[in-house]
């Protein structure tokens, strides 16, 4: 008993005759079917080129336009011509001429000897089927299809609609349930035979004529009401990507395919010279090989696909722009806003950096330069600290910055003084976490030894600014982590918050805060709000502060370090 | 009607439209695209045939168009790193090289040369020479059009050549391919090593910014404008909105009515500047490789500032071309050595997008 191949063809013929004369020197007989689009020439060139071999035969040639009937009348006919001329064939195997032998034929051929009665072809109910482009899997059967879907789009599309909408139907032929699966197959002589030449099967071509894509339903179907033993998978390694185009395999993958265990692969890119070398030199696949394993192939075409579909998040490049209505994670990582923190603590910085295991930048957005964290000049992937750069366009840089430091989360402080053009952008992105104190900016101020008319002036404009941006944060469409405190609420107990922001940041590190940074000496400071209001501004975000000399808090704070439990 | 805004940073771009105004712009593109072509047609009489060796170019083949000028450093490596990635012929302009470029190319059996001494200002930086060369010979050919400073590098070039590349395209549905100009620079000050012509200039230029790019989208055209990289941030780190585009689509499937707007930053019809995902994922993408920075580049900056034949406005780049004749060091402590294109890739400057 042997394996008989039939072979598709329709370009790169040379390689074609390739495969085909590995195949037949090899004693299994080929039936190649070419395509009567292929020049006449090109064909008859590839008769002469196999004419030496006696167990190679050519078939009728039919037109295989993509989706049509003609590629299963090709089918039918090579299988036809099989099965009369060589009665020594157990089973057929389908391939095209973009196939390739990833294992020794006797191996698949003992394969086979060890299952003579199942046939390997996908074949899957319409129902359970995921992976059908153009959305249509049981409609294939009902509807009729005289359009070419990949020439006349449009009339495909309306003609499609009209049928749903006036609810036309076609009878399915008795008996019949439709099922889907991969083209390549490889079926038994008995049960080719009974579909080949059944009583039904005048009734059978004339249903499948007009069903779209009827390679790969007509013998997957069919084969259920003749087949005993049915092995729904496929023996060709043949992959699809998202648009359903068949992934094309190049010298590259030479790795890959060797440890897939798979017979046959397709398609070949036909220039794939190493490849086409390796897997059929004499030599190739003395090592005994496990079964037919393309899982490990199957991950890594799933990342590909995730890679062409979802894009990596917070990268925006040459190929990869979302527009406004396909956001999928604005930045690639989370990062850490601090507004005021670093008026109120003395050394909140270095603190941080200490504590969280991070690099704590300064006031990204000031309006002189970028403050990098250690002062850099230049920062990962080249940043540049020249503020005008930044202000060009701020979103690059955040998400540029973010982007490249994935792995390290970044810290940086944000005031009113900043530039605040980035401040929608920030609020709208679910990986910030934003931590304001408001009216902090009045500490600076209130510590400088300038005229205070000056400080009048600048505390209101502050404040305002400061405003805007807090409002922006309590918009309804904020995706950040938001949290704000006044100035009055947030030193009466700077534990609480600390924590919360430092378990964020780092979660792993559970243990509770021992030390928090050194308060700014606020001794003094209702007096300078007092003022402030004295000479007709109303400061709103600091909270309530009492106008003695007193903290709202206990005195003799800033001195000791916290211990808490 | 309103008016469009200058550029879409990210996340700002609308999705694509249909309304009123869109059509007129559309209408307004299209008279465009012809006046260009029109151009074109009337700037080939600048050309002077030194030889052509195009008959006989197969349907399939993949052409290089590209204006040269005093090129002789690069152009034995530019063509070595072209023909190993499949380029089938050469489609060369020689504006007036004083050096052994016209020698050099004369002799190649794969490359056709035009002569002329016409102002390459005026021929819009040479792309009314290179729009009618494409329409001549490009039409239903994939073209790649460079400069001889730029080398392509694509996901998987050293084992898939450009004829899988433009298949994978064919396949696809894409007809036009973008790439990142990448600006390579040396560790030390530009004149610091010397080259020779020949020379891999890779094995001096070992250096890049990895991730300093500013990306918007322009309206009209709806074409990407990146900014950055080493220039920018050397050069132009006061005017950022003067630093050199970045984005370029030298690889396009040609048709006679196609032109190159703007360098080959942009091209008309729009939806050849669609090489970007709008839905968040990612298609397939290349770099090219800059090699500008050779040693020559400080002398042939005060010879550009001389002859004011680039950029439409040179006196405003007059303190790019004095930061380039005070032979910059342009390395920094952030700079990354070139390895090849997966590491491009990881690091997001080009992408596989979907080609396994």
């Amino acid at each position: 008993m042997t394996l008989g191949f039939v072979m598709l063809t329709h370009t790169a013929l040379d390689r074609a005759a390739q495969i085909a004369r590995h195949w037949a020197t090899r004693g299994c007989p080929v039936v190649i079917h070419v395509d009567l689009r292929t020049p006449r020439a090109q064909a008859e060139q590839l008769q002469a080129d196999l004419s030496d071999l006696p167990n190679i035969r050519f078939s009728t040639r039919h037109a295989c336009e993509w989706g049509t009937w003609g590629l299963v009348a090709a089918t039918q006919a090579a299988a036809s011509l099989m099965l009369a001329e060589f009665p020594q064939v157990r089973h057929v195997y389908l391939a095209s001429g973009a196939c390739l032998p990833l294992r020794p034929v006797e191996e698949l051929r003992a394969y086979l000897e060890a299952r003579p009665r199942t046939d390997f072809i996908e074949s899957v109910t319409t129902a359970d089927v995921g992976w059908t482009i153009g959305g249509l899997n049981a409609e294939r059967f009902t509807l009729r299809f005289p359009f070419a879907w990949r020439k006349n789009r449009l009339l495909f599309d309306v003609y499609v609609e009209l049928q749903r909408r006036f609810r036309i139907r076609r009878k399915l032929p008795n008996g019949l349930v439709p099922h889907l699966g991969s083209q390549w197959w490889c079926l038994t002589r008995q049960t080719l035979s009974a579909i080949l030449d059944g009583p039904g099967r005048a009734e059978f071509d004339a249903f499948f004529r007009r069903v779209w894509i009827p390679d790969e339903s007509y013998f997957q179907s069919l084969v259920r009401l003749f087949s005993t033993n049915i092995e729904s998978r496929s023996l060709t390694l043949s992959k699809f990507d998202y648009q359903g185009k068949p992934h094309i395999f190049y010298d590259d993958h030479l790795q890959l395919l060797r440890r897939s265990d798979c017979f046959v692969a397709r398609k070949i890119w036909p220039q794939a010279n190493k490849l086409y070398d390796t897997f059929l030199a004499p030599s190739a696949g003395s090592e005994p090989r496990a079964e037919p394993n393309p899982g490990k192939i199957d991950r890594l075409f799933a990342k590909a696909v995730e890679r062409r579909t979802a894009g990596r998040p917070g990268l925006y490049m040459q190929s990869r722009f979302p527009n406004r209505e396909w956001e999928t994670g604005r930045t690639a990582a989370p990062y850490s806003v601090f507004e005021g923190f670093s008026e109120v603590f003395e050394d909140f910085d270095t603190w941080l950096s200490k504590l969280a295991g991070t690099r704590v930048h300064g006031h990204l957005f000031a309006p002189d330069r970028v403050e990098y964290a250690g002062g850099a000049s230049v920062y990962n992937g080249c940043l540049s600290d020249s503020a005008a750069l930044r202000d060009y366009n701020p979103r690059s840089f955040l998400t540029n910055l973010v982007w490249n430091t994935r792995g390290e989360r970044q810290c940086f402080q944000f005031g009113p003084n900043d530039a605040q053009e980035i401040a929608e952008f920030i609020a709208g992105d679910p990986n910030a976490q934003v931590s304001v104190i408001t009216g902090a900016f009045a500490i600076p101020l209130f510590q400088s030894n300038r005229n205070f008319g000056e400080i009048r002036a600048e505390a209101a404009q502050l404040q305002k600014t400061e405003a805007e941006f807090v409002a922006i944060l309590r918009a309804s469409w904020v995706k950040a982590r938001v949290r704000i405190w006044s100035l009055a609420e947030f030193i009466e107990s700077p534990m609480e918050p600390l924590q919360t922001i430092v378990d964020e940041i780092s979660p792993r590190s559970s243990r509770r805060l021992t030390e928090v940074p050194r308060l700014a000496d606020l001794t003094g400071f209702g007096q300078f709000l007092q003022n402030l209001r004295n000479q007709g501004m109303k400061p709103v975000l600091m909270g309530d502060f009492p106008v003695g000399p007193d903290l709202p808090s206990t005195p003799g704070r800033r001195v000791r370090p916290y211990v808490v439990k | 009607m309103g008016a469009l805004p200058h550029a879409h940073p990210i996340l700002d771009l609308p999705a694509p439209q249909r309304d009123l105004q869109h059509l007129w712009q559309a209408w307004r593109l299209r008279q465009r695209r012809r006046r260009l072509i029109f151009r074109a047609l009337r700037k080939r009489r600048d050309l002077t045939l030194v030889a052509d060796r195009t008959a006989g170019l197969a349907r399939t083949a993949i052409l290089c168009v590209l204006v040269v000028r005093n090129e002789a450093e690069r152009l034995a490596h530019f063509l070595a790193h072209h023909r190993r990635l499949g380029v089938d012929h050469f489609l060369v302009v020689d504006n007036a090289s004083t050096d052994a470029t016209p020698a050099l190319l004369r002799d190649q059996p794969d490359v056709s040369l035009w002569q002329t001494a016409a102002s390459y200002k005026r021929s819009r930086f040479g792309l009314d020479w290179t729009n009618w060369l494409l329409l001549r010979h490009g039409h239903g050919r994939w073209c790649l059009t460079l400069d001889a400073d730029e080398l392509l590098v694509y996901p998987h070039w050293e084992t898939r050549p450009l004829p899988a590349l433009t298949r994978w395209l064919d396949d696809h549905g894409q007809d036009s391919f973008g790439a990142l100009m990448l600006d390579l620079y040396p560790e030390g000050p530009l004149t610091a090593k010397g080259h020779r012509p020949g020379d891999d200039p890779l094995a001096t230029l070992r250096w890049f910014d990895a991730g300093n790019y500013s990306v918007q989208v322009q309206p009209r055209m709806r074409n990407l404008w990146i900014q950055g990289g080493a220039r920018a941030r050397a050069f132009f780190a006061t005017d950022p909105r003067r630093a050199p585009t970045l984005n370029k689509l030298p690889l396009v499937r040609w048709h006679w009515r196609y032109a190159y707007v703007n360098s080959t930053h942009a091209a008309l019809p729009p939806r050849l500047n669609a090489v970007f995902d709008e839905t968040g994922g990612e298609r397939i993408s290349g770099v090219l490789l800059h090699t500008k920075f050779l040693p020559s580049a400080v002398e042939k900056a005060a010879e550009e500032k001389g002859r004011r034949q680039h950029f439409a406005n040179p006196s405003r780049y007059a303190a790019y071309y004095d930061g380039l004749l005070a032979d910059p060091v342009l390395h920094c402590p952030a700079s990354l050595a070139y390895t090849g294109w997966r590491q491009l890739e990881g690091l997001g400057l080009m992408s596989r997008g979907g080609w396994l």
